[in-house]
């Protein structure tokens, strides 16, 4: 058995633990979620382990042909209209609430990763021209991207420029016409391919003349191909993919070298505002954070379902009281793992589609939902890429020797996982943001709602309640220290990891709430809520313990850090 | 030219079917239902004709339980332009069903059905020959094949020795084999759109036909397990057992 995208766990979460919205009932829900599963499954998934062996190639003539079946399965997804799922329909997107974005993105991404990476920065693109773009840069781009006939890409890092963008080097000099970018950028994905008929690169540069740091930062859109005399897009820009990186994992996304302007200065057109590049970067960072964090979710569903296939096969030594013959399931450690796999990967799902409603209001302009978004999303990023370390190694574990053996393709997740902590911003920067921008900026206000929430909400689940008072006091301690923040900095991380296990505790309780009511019913689906039961109560008692240990590490373990020389490392 | 697709909800292909425990059917709670997927394939071949300008209007039928009309839904979303929807709550048998759908297509007056060749539940293959002899029209069955020009059908049929071509006049029957065509995936807006179209509903009583059914299903049981195999010492031993316990030689 292949990838099945996850359709009931998803429908359950949109119908129970989001409030409605009016332009989706349940029947236009699942007809959207079974379709999108479809795709996935059949189209996506089996080029998953053959893209990680048959890497992109890159020619002399500095094109690069992706896996054989790529381009084929990209024009149709994007012939579906599923690129442009949740982006405004005055420029050909299908605007639909992002929550059905981000549930269908997680089957693209559960079924290939290496691949859905293409749409997932092209969806990035559609954000920034929406936010950012002029109505006539709307007119032009938004239809191109919806459609999938031209992709985009981020063009941030530089060798020298990795976190810290302020060094960036890369040059913008207007030549009374146009503006001509020279510089070369690293770990551009999908910066040259065959899936489209443009790639749209939008490329921090600091324009001629400006300050150093951050405020000398422009953005400019450069497109591989202008427009001709004929209004064709088919002018080659000077610019160039020089290399592709040969890498640990996701595989088959081609990570570009990209050279501009080695000849006359490649053409681009600011976008936006002089000097408010990084600004804008970080308008759509929110939203490029939360897509790795549901790549985390959805690559840890993956490895949970090939993992769970693998232990209802493996016959091994017979399972304590069980019939001999009885599969590896039946062995008391492993159930353990998969269950934590499962009830894990729920609560990210859980945690990952009721962050998008937020999301959606705070679009809105709603300020409240704003201040939850900003809060969440570190978690979101850092939390669940964490998590799909540990469950994608989990699958490795189940499969015995065999997950050590390429052929199974557990490994392969491990390898494709490991990516998500590092890149749109480390899990160490994730750590810090949350510490320092989204707790003590506001003084802890954000932390104590969602702290107050949770506790009016688990007030008959004293597990929970146990933790809710123990991260309570753990941000007394945070805001009663918040003058030393080399100290808070070392333990940012666990302060991180302890909410993210809190805030995944309480919405499993809130779906095991649902799940009785739905019992008490006679559903028809009487074993998957169940196991969603069970997914809670495992959580409630394996995995909410995990809570404690952080926030006593953040409490007691700051000093040994800060104060350890580096010599002693 | 009207074309009606009968459609049928049945367990997914991807679905293990288990027996009920009072062995009075399929276990059907719990279980993913989708589209037959030979009348996928029919919704297809009819979508193409009318992209290709020859016909006009394509109405998918369904017969059923509510839920039917989720099936009916999914062609909309295909692209077909409207449905049917006759509520029925028992399990029909395919002579049923043929009078209802020839019934129908009385009504609305088509010129062409397609259907998948047989439902992948029960196997029968009976629904598509019964409406053709119920409706005096020509059918052309198990088609990898279909050529329309001026009323007149050009059909490839799969038969045993190979491919049979066949010329039938409408309004006709053709029944679907899996190689005739690969059936599309609904687009986003495709789907959208399917919310708007019109399913209506039609009584079975209005029909005025006789549905009482003929058929009784007395028991349904799994097929037998096979048993484990043995090592035989001899080929002496092999060839006593193949004669006289299997009496196969």
């Amino acid at each position: 058995m292949a990838y099945k995208s996850p359709i009931e766990d998803t429908q359950f979460i949109l119908e129970n633990l989001l409030p409605p919205h009016n332009k989706l009932d349940n029947s236009t829900i699942y007809a959207v979620l079974e379709e999108a599963g479809k795709l996935a499954d059949n189209f996506l998934a089996p080029l998953n382990h053959f893209g990680d062996k048959n890497n992109p190639i890159l020619r002399q003539d500095h094109e690069v042909e992706t896996p054989k079946g790529f381009s084929n399965a990209f024009s149709e997804i994007a012939k579906g209209g599923w690129i442009g799922v949740a982006s405004d329909a005055n420029y050909e997107g299908m605007g639909l609430p992002l929550r059905m974005g981000a549930a269908i993105n997680e089957y693209w991404h559960g079924a290939n990763m290496s691949f859905s990476l293409c749409s997932l920065l092209t969806q990035g693109l559609i954000d920034a021209f929406t936010l950012i773009g002029t109505e006539e840069e709307k007119k032009l781009y938004l239809p191109k991207f919806n459609s999938g006939i031209w992709t985009g890409t981020m063009n941030l890092t530089e060798n020298q420029s990795g976190t810290d963008l302020a060094t960036i080097r890369t040059k913008a000099e207007y030549d009374g016409k146009n503006w001509r970018i020279r510089g070369q950028k690293i770990y551009i994905t999908y910066g040259e391919h065959d899936m489209s008929e443009n790639i749209i690169h939008l490329v921090l540069a600091r324009a001629e003349g400006a300050p150093e740091g951050i405020k000398g930062i422009s953005t400019f859109i450069v497109p591989k191909f202008l427009k001709n005399k004929d209004g064709k897009y088919t002018k080659r820009n000077d610019l160039k993919c020089v290399s592709i990186e040969h890498k640990m994992g996701i595989k088959a996304s081609p990570t570009a070298v990209m050279l501009y302007g080695e000849e006359e200065g490649a053409i681009g057109y600011m976008l936006g505002e002089e000097g408010r590049g990084i600004e804008y970067m970080f308008i759509m960072m929110n939203r490029a954070r939360f897509d790795v964090g549901l790549q985390g979710m959805a690559i840890s569903e993956a490895a949970r379902q090939k993992a769970l296939e693998y232990a209802n096969m493996r016959i091994q030594g017979t399972p304590i009281n069980r019939e001999k013959g009885t599969p590896i399931i039946g062995h008391g450690d492993i159930k353990r793992l998969l269950l934590s796999m499962r009830s894990l990967t729920e609560a990210m799902r859980a945690l990952i589609l009721v962050s998008s409603e937020i999301m959606e209001r705070s679009h809105n302009g709603d300020t409240n939902a704003s201040l939850q978004e900003a809060f969440l999303i570190p978690i979101i990023k850092g939390w669940s890429t964490e998590l799909a370390q540990e469950i994608t190694s989990n699958g490795v574990q189940i499969h015995g020797g065999m997950g050590f053996i390429e052929e199974t393709g557990a490994a392969q997740y491990m390898r494709d996982a490991r990516i998500l902590p590092i890149y749109e911003g480390t899990n160490a920067i994730q750590a810090n943001d949350f510490m320092f921008r989204k707790t003590l900026r506001d003084n802890g206000e954000a932390a104590k709602l969602f702290l107050t929430q949770m506790n009016l909400d688990c007030n008959d689940n004293p597990q929970i309640t146990k933790m809710i008072k123990l991260t309570s006091s753990t941000l007394d301690y945070i805001l009663n220290n918040r003058d030393d923040q080399e100290l808070l900095s070392c333990i940012c991380f666990d302060y991180l990891m302890g909410f993210g296990y809190l805030v995944g505790g309480w919405l499993m309780h809130k779906a095991k709430i649902k799940a009785n009511i739905k019992l008490s019913n006679n559903p028809k689906n009487e074993i998957f809520l169940k196991s969603k039961i069970v997914s809670a109560d495992f959580y409630n008692l394996h995995i909410l313990p995990r809570i404690s240990t952080h926030l006593e590490i953040v409490k007691n373990g700051a000093n040994i850090v800060k104060l350890t020389k580096d010599s002693y490392i | 030219m009207k074309i009606l697709v009968p459609v049928k909800r049945v367990v997914d292909y991807n679905v293990k079917v288990r027996v009920k425990n009072d062995q009075s059917g399929i276990e059907l709670d719990n279980v993913k239902m989708s589209m037959n997927p030979f009348d996928e394939i029919a919704v297809e071949e009819a979508l193409r004709l009318k992209e290709k300008g020859i016909a006009s209007e394509v109405i998918a039928i369904s017969i059923g339980v509510t839920q039917v009309q989720e099936t009916i839904r999914n062609a909309l979303a295909m692209g077909a332009d409207s449905g049917i929807f006759v509520e029925v709550k028992d399990t029909l048998e395919p002579l049923t069903v043929a009078k209802i759908i020839a019934s129908i297509a009385k009504k609305e007056n088509i010129d062409l059905m397609i259907l998948g060749k047989q439902a992948i539940d029960d196997d029968m293959n009976a629904t598509g020959q019964m409406i053709s002899a119920l409706l005096n029209w020509p059918q052309a069955t198990f088609a990898s094949k279909v050529e329309i020009t001026d009323k007149i059908a050009k059909v490839s049929r799969e038969v045993d020795g190979g491919t049979e071509n066949i010329e039938i006049t409408l309004p006709a029957v053709i029944t679907t084999d899996l190689r005739l065509n690969e059936p599309r995936y609904a687009s986003l807006p495709n789907i959208m759109k399917a919310k708007k179209k019109t399913i209506n509903e039609i009584k079975i009583d209005d029909l005025k036909i006789d549905i009482t059914q003929k058929l009784e299903t007395l028991k349904v049981e799994e097929p037998s397990k096979r048993e484990a195999g043995i090592m035989v010492k001899t080929v002496k031993e092999l060839f006593d057992k193949l004669q006289n316990e299997a009496k196969v030689i």
